[in-house]
C-alpha cells in the first residue's frame, strides 16, 4: 500500500478515525466491523499494551487476507490471558504449542496449507520478547534463513512478564526487573547486553523487517498490510508497554509508547531485503527523562539519590539511534530547539 | 459434543468473563465548555458551528450561529473576538481564525439569501424596544423568535446605532450592515424611525406595552475644557463620525489632531485621512502598551499614515497650533505632567475621550437606578423598575457591539420570562475545557490563515473595505484547525485504543458508549481523547 497523501483533516492521520474521511481512508480499528481478533473478557491487566498491539496487528492482517489467516502463538502473557480453559478470546484460527517453538510451528502450518492447496491462507506467528529473542530465537533464525512464508510478530514488553517480570534479552539497560534489582553501583539491567532483534532479522536478508509501537496505529496497520503483500519470512517488532512490569499508570500505555519513539529510544522504521526503506521521524524531540520518569522500573535513577550519569548513558543510546536511522528530519530539527524541555 | 479431528475441547468465549468487575473508576463521556464559547459575549456556540463548517455544511453552521447572533457578517468584521484570545489553539500555534470563518459564513448567507427561521408563535405580548443599535436589534430578533410583538423605535433616520453612525464604512460596508439588519426586520419587527422617546413611562403606557427594553447606547461624546481660540475647530469624534456617516462631513482642514487612545480615536483619524487630511495625528497621554485601542486596529491606522504622539496631553489650542504637555508614566503606570511643552500645527482637534449616556427619557421611571451614568440591571437585564429592561452601552459592561448583542439576547429571555410569568431558567455551564484536558498530539500542525488586506495606497482615499474575506478553501482549513475542545468530534480514538473492546461505536453523529461489562477502567480512552470529552469518575460500589 502506498501511503495516502494526507490532506488536512483536523486530526490528519494521527487519530484512529476521522469523521471527515472516507471509510477506505480510515484505519481498520476505526471500523465497527473490525474483526476484534481478540475479544472482550480477556484477563490482560488494565491498560495492557500487548493485547492492544495484538488486536491492532491481527485485525489488520485479517483485513489484508480477507480473513484467511492462521495465528500461531508462543507461550507468554498473550496466550495465558486470552485462553484459560474453558474460555478463549480468539475469534480467529489460533494455535498454541510451546514457549520456544512458535516459528517452527508456523512454518509447519504454512507448509501444511501449501500441501493442501490452500495458498490463500496466510500464517502469522506471535510471541513475546522472551519467546522471540531468547528461547524461540533458534527456531526463528531458521525460519528466516529458510525464508518460510510466515509473518512473525514480536510483542516487545521488554521482559518475561507472564512469569513475574524477569529480565529478557530485550530488557533495556538500567531497567529494574525481578532478576536485575535496583541495587549497587550499576542498578538494574546492565549496559552492553541484550539483542537488537530487528537488526539481527535484517542481517538474514529477509524480504521485510519493521518496527512499530501501539502509539502509531496508522503506521502499524500500514506495516502489517505491507507485510501481507509479501511472501517469505517477514518480521514485525512492536513495542507494547506493560503497566505491571514497567510500573506505569494504566492510562499511560500509549503515551509511553509514543515517548519511546519521540525520545529515539525505540526507532520506528521499515526495511526490505536488509535495507532500511523508511523511518518514522521524531515529531517533537523529547529528552529520555520524560520517558523514564513515568516508569517505576527506572525510579532508582531519580528521587533522593538520582543517577544523572545513567540517564545520560540512556540519552546516548537514544542519540545513537537518532543518528543511525536519521530520526530527526530538518523540520523536526528546527522544532527541537523550541520543544526540548530540560 | 461432536468436535473436529484432534480437537478435544470446545472452547467457550471469554465474554463470559465480565472484567468490568475489576473497575474502581469508570470513564464517562462529557461535554465541556470550550473556552471560545465561554469568552463570546454574544454566547455563540462557536465550537458547535465550526464543527458543522468543518464538514463543509456551511448552511448548517450558519443556522447554528444565528441561533445566538443574527449578525455574523457584521460580527465577522467588527467584533474584537475575545473568543480568539481565549482559544486553546493559541497554546499550540495560533488561535483559530474564528472571526474570519464567522464572516465567511455571514457573507455566504447573504450571497445565497439564506433567511432566518419564520416566526410561527404569537404570544400576543407587545414589547417596546428603544434604540436600534446592536442591543436593540438583537433583542428585537430574539423577542420575535420567542413569539412576541416588537416595536422598535429610534431617533435616528436609519437602523444600526453606532454600527452605522460610529463604525466607519471601510470597516463595515453599509451593504452588509443593511442586509443583516433587513433580515431581522423581515421577521415582522415594527420599526419607527426619527422618533425620539422623551419619557419612557408615558410611551409604555400609551402603547400598552407589556415590557420595555432600553438600548439607547451612549451617544454623547465626552468633552474636556481645553482653552481654545474662537477660530479653533474642536469637534467630538462621535459627532464627527456621525456626520460622516450621514454623508455630511465637516470641513477639518489638512492637519487634524485626535485626542484619545481608544478605537474611536483611531477611527476618527483614519476617517480624517480618507477625507483628505495630510496629517492625522493621535495625541495620547500614555504609551502604546497602555493604549485601550486594539492592536490590529492600531497597525492598520499606522499603515494608513496615521501618526502618534505618545505621552502627551493637550494643554491649549490656539491659532492653528496645539500646545501639548509631555507626560511621564509613574510606577503605577499613570501619566504625570512633566512641565515640558511642545507644539503641533493643527487645523482641527477631534475629541475621542469616551461617551456619556443621555438617560433623560427615564425622568419619570423613578425605580430605575442610575449609577455613574449607567443603568443598573439584574442578571435578567431588568432594571429596578418592573418590566423595564436595559442593555448595551447604557449599562455597566464593556462597550462593544458584541456585548450589546449578548445583552439583547439575555434581555429577550428575561423579558420573555417576565411577560409569560415563568421562571428564567439558568442552564448550568459545563466545566471549562481547559488546555490541560486536551491531548494535542493528535492534531495536525497547521498555521493560521490570515485575511488579505487592501493595499495601503487604496486605503488613503476611499472608504473601501480594508480587510478582505477568506476563500472557501481557507475558511474550511481554518474551521478544521479547531480542536473541538471538550466536545466529541468522532475521531474514533476511544473506540480504537481500548484494550478491552469496551467502547461501542454508535454510528455517525451518534457518538459512542461504554460497555461496562468489560471496561476495566484503565483510563486510556480518557488520556487519548484529543479533545477532553471523556472523564474518569469513581466507581460506585
Ligand atoms: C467609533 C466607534 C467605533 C466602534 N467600533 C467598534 C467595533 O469595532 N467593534 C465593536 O464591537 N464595537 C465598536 N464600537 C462600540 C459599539 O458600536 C457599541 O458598543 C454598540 O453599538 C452599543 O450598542 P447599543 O445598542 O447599546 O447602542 P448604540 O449602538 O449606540 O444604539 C443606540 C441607539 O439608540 C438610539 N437612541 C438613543 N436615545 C434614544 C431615544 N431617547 N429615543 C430613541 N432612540 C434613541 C440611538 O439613536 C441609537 O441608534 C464602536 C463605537 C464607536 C463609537
Ligand atoms: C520452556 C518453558 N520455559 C519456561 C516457561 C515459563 N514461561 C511461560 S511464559 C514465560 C515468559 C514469557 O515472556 P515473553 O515471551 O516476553 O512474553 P510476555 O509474557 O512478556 O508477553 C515463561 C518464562 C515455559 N512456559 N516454557
Ligand atoms: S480550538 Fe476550537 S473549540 Fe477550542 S477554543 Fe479554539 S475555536 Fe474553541
Ligand atoms: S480504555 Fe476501555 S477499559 Fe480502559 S477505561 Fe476506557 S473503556 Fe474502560
Ligand atoms: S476519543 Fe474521539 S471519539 Fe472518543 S470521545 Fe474523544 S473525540 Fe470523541
Ligand atoms: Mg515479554
Amino acid at each position: 500500500m502506498t501511503r495516502q497523501p494526507v490532506r488536512f483533516y483536523q486530526v490528519g492521520s494521527f487519530a484512529v478515525g476521522n469523521r471527515l474521511l472516507n471509510d477506505e481512508d480510515r484505519t481498520v480499528q476505526s471500523s465497527p466491523n473490525r474483526t476484534n481478533s481478540i475479544d472482550s473478557g480477556h484477563r490482560a491487566c488494565q491498560g495492557c499494551g500487548e493485547v492492544l498491539g495484538a488486536r491492532y496487528a491481527l485485525d489488520a492482517a485479517m483485513r489484508a487476507t480477507n480473513g484467511q489467516l492462521v495465528a500461531v502463538n508462543a507461550t507468554g502473557c498473550l496466550e495465558v490471558f486470552s485462553t484459560p480453559y474453558p474460555e478463549t478470546s480468539w475469534r480467529i484460527a489460533w494455535l498454541h504449542s510451546l514457549f520456544g517453538n512458535a516459528p517452527a510451528v508456523a512454518t509447519g502450518v504454512a507448509a501444511a496449507m501449501r500441501v493442501k492447496g490452500k495458498s490463500e491462507v496466510r500464517v502469522v506467528a506471535q510471541a513475546g520478547d522472551g519467546g522471540t529473542v531468547d528461547i524461540g530465537f533458534g527456531c526463528l533464525s531458521g525460519m528466516f534463513e529458510r525464508n518460510d512464508d510466515v509473518l512473525f510478530i514480536c510483542y516487545d514488553n521488554e521482559g518475561y512478564m507472564n512469569t513475574g517480570v524477569q529480565r529478557s534479552g530485550a530488557t533495556p539497560p538500567a531497567a529494574r526487573t525481578a532478576t536485575t534489582v535496583a541495587a549497587g553501583p550499576e542498578p538494574g539491567n546492565v549496559f552492553g547486553q541484550g539483542k537488537d532483534l530487528p537488526r539481527i532479522a535484517m542481517a538474514h536478508d529477509i524480504p521485510y523487517v519493521a518496527t512499530a509501537t501501539v502509539a502509531d496505529l496508522h503506521d502499524l496497520e500500514q506495516k502489517v498490510e505491507r507485510a501481507m503483500e509479501i511472501h517469505g519470512a517477514r518480521y514485525l517488532h512492536v513495542l507494547v508497554p506493560c503497566p505491571l512490569g514497567w510500573g506505569s499508570a494504566s492510562d499511560e500505555t500509549i503515551h509511553i509508547a509514543r515517548l519511546a519513539k519521540e525520545t529515539g529510544l525505540f526507532p520506528v522504521f521499515a526495511a526490505e531485503h536488509g535495507r532500511v526503506t523508511s523511518v518514522s521521524p521524531i515529531r517533537h524531540r523529547t529528552p529520555v527523562e520524560e520517558y523514564l520518569k513515568l516508569q517505576r522500573r527506572y525510579a532508582h535513577l531519580f528521587g533522593s539519590s538520582p543517577r544523572p550519569d545513567i540517564v545520560a548513558r540512556l540519552q546516548e543510546i537514544a542519540d545513537e539511534n537518532i543518528a543511525r536511522y536519521g530520526l530527526v528530519t530538518e523540520e523536526a530539527g528546527e522544532s527541537v530547539a523550541s520543544e526540548v524541555r530540560t | 459434543m461432536e468436535t473436529p479431528f484432534a480437537i478435544t475441547l470446545n472452547a467457550g468465549t471469554s465474554r463470559a468473563n465480565h472484567t468490568g468487575s475489576w473497575r474502581t473508576e469508570r470513564p464517562l463521556y462529557v461535554d465541556r465548555l470550550p473556552p471560545c464559547n465561554n469568552a463570546c459575549p454574544a454566547g455563540e456556540d462557536i465550537q458547535g458551528w465550526l464543527y458543522e463548517a468543518e464538514s463543509g455544511n456551511y448552511e448548517a453552521a450558519w443556522r447554528k450561529l444565528v441561533v445566538d447572533n443574527p449578525f455574523p457578517a457584521i460580527m465577522g468584521r467588527i467584533c474584537f473576538h475575545p473568543c480568539e484570545t481565549a482559544c486553546n489553539r493559541v497554546q499550540v500555534d495560533d488561535a483559530v481564525g474564528i472571526n474570519a470563518v464567522e464572516r465567511f459564513l455571514g457573507d455566504l448567507a447573504l450571497e445565497h439569501g439564506w433567511s432566518l427561521p419564520v416566526v410561527t408563535l404569537d404570544t400576543g405580548k407587545r414589547i417596546l424596544v428603544v434604540g436600534a443599535g446592536p442591543a436593540g436589534l438583537s433583542a428585537a430578533y430574539h423577542l420575535r423568535r420567542l413569539g412576541h410583538q416588537v416595536r422598535l423605535v429610534d431617533s435616528a433616520e436609519q437602523l444600526g446605532g453606532m454600527m452605522r453612525y460610529g463604525i466607519p464604512a471601510y470597516r463595515l460596508p453599509r451593504v452588509t450592515l443593511d442586509a443583516e439588519i433587513a433580515r431581522v426586520v423581515d421577521l415582522g419587527v415594527e420599526v419607527e424611525l426619527g422618533h425620539a422617546v422623551l419619557d419612557v413611562e408615558a410611551e409604555r403606557r400609551a402603547g400598552n406595552f407589556d415590557a420595555v427594553f432600553l438600548a439607547v447606547g451612549a451617544q454623547i461624546g465626552k468633552r474636556v475644557d481645553i482653552p481654545a481660540g474662537d477660530s479653533s475647530k474642536v469637534i467630538d469624534a462621535v459627532s464627527f463620525l456621525h456626520q460622516v456617516a450621514e454623508g455630511d462631513p465637516p470641513l477639518l482642514g489638512r492637519r487634524v489632531a485626535v485626542y484619545g487612545g481608544g478605537d474611536t480615536a483611531l477611527d476618527a483619524a483614519r476617517t480624517a485621512r480618507r477625507l483628505g487630511a495630510t496629517d492625522a495625528v493621535i495625541v495620547y497621554r500614555r504609551n502604546r502598551e497602555r493604549m485601550p485601542a486594539h492592536g490590529e486596529e492600531l497597525e492598520q491606522a499606522l499603515g494608513e499614515g496615521v501618526t502618534m504622539r505618545w505621552l502627551s496631553t493637550v494643554d491649549r489650542f490656539e491659532g492653528g497650533r496645539l500646545v501639548l504637555e509631555t507626560m511621564r508614566l509613574n510606577e503605577q503606570g499613570f501619566p504625570e505632567p512633566t512641565g515640558e511643552f511642545e507644539e503641533l500645527d493643527a487645523d482641527a482637534l477631534l475629541l475621542a475621550l469616551g461617551q456619556d449616556t443621555d438617560l433623560s427619557l427615564l425622568k419619570t421611571a423613578s425605580d430605575v437606578v442610575v449609577n455613574d451614568g449607567v443603568v443598573q440591571v439584574q442578571a435578567s437585564m431588568m432594571t429596578g423598575e418592573d418590566g423595564v429592561f436595559a442593555g448595551g452601552d447604557a449599562v455597566p459592561a464593556d462597550r462593544t457591539a458584541t456585548v450589546a448583542v449578548g445583552h439583547g439576547k439575555r434581555a429577550a429571555h428575561g423579558i420573555d420570562a417576565y411577560v409569560m410569568g415563568t421562571a428564567l431558567e439558568s442552564v448550568p455551564k459545563h466545566e471549562l475545557a481547559t488546555f490541560e484536558k486536551l491531548n494535542t498530539w493528535y492534531y495536525s500542525d497547521a498555521p493560521r490563515t490570515e485575511r488579505p488586506e487592501l493595499e495601503r495606497i487604496r486605503r488613503q482615499t476611499n472608504f473601501e473595505e480594508v480587510v478582505g474575506g477568506l476563500t472557501e478553501e481557507n475558511a474550511l482549513f481554518e474551521a478544521r484547525r479547531c480542536l473541538s475542545c471538550g466536545n466529541c468530534f468522532e475521531c474514533d480514538n476511544c473506540f480504537g485504543v481500548c484494550p478491552d473492546n469496551a467502547v461501542i461505536k454508535l454510528g455517525p453523529g451518534l457518538r459512542y458508549e461504554f460497555d461496562f461489562d468489560f471496561c476495566k477502567g484503565c483510563g486510556i480512552c480518557v488520556k487519548e481523547c484529543p479533545c477532553g470529552a471523556i472523564t474518569m469518575v469513581p466507581e460506585i460500589i
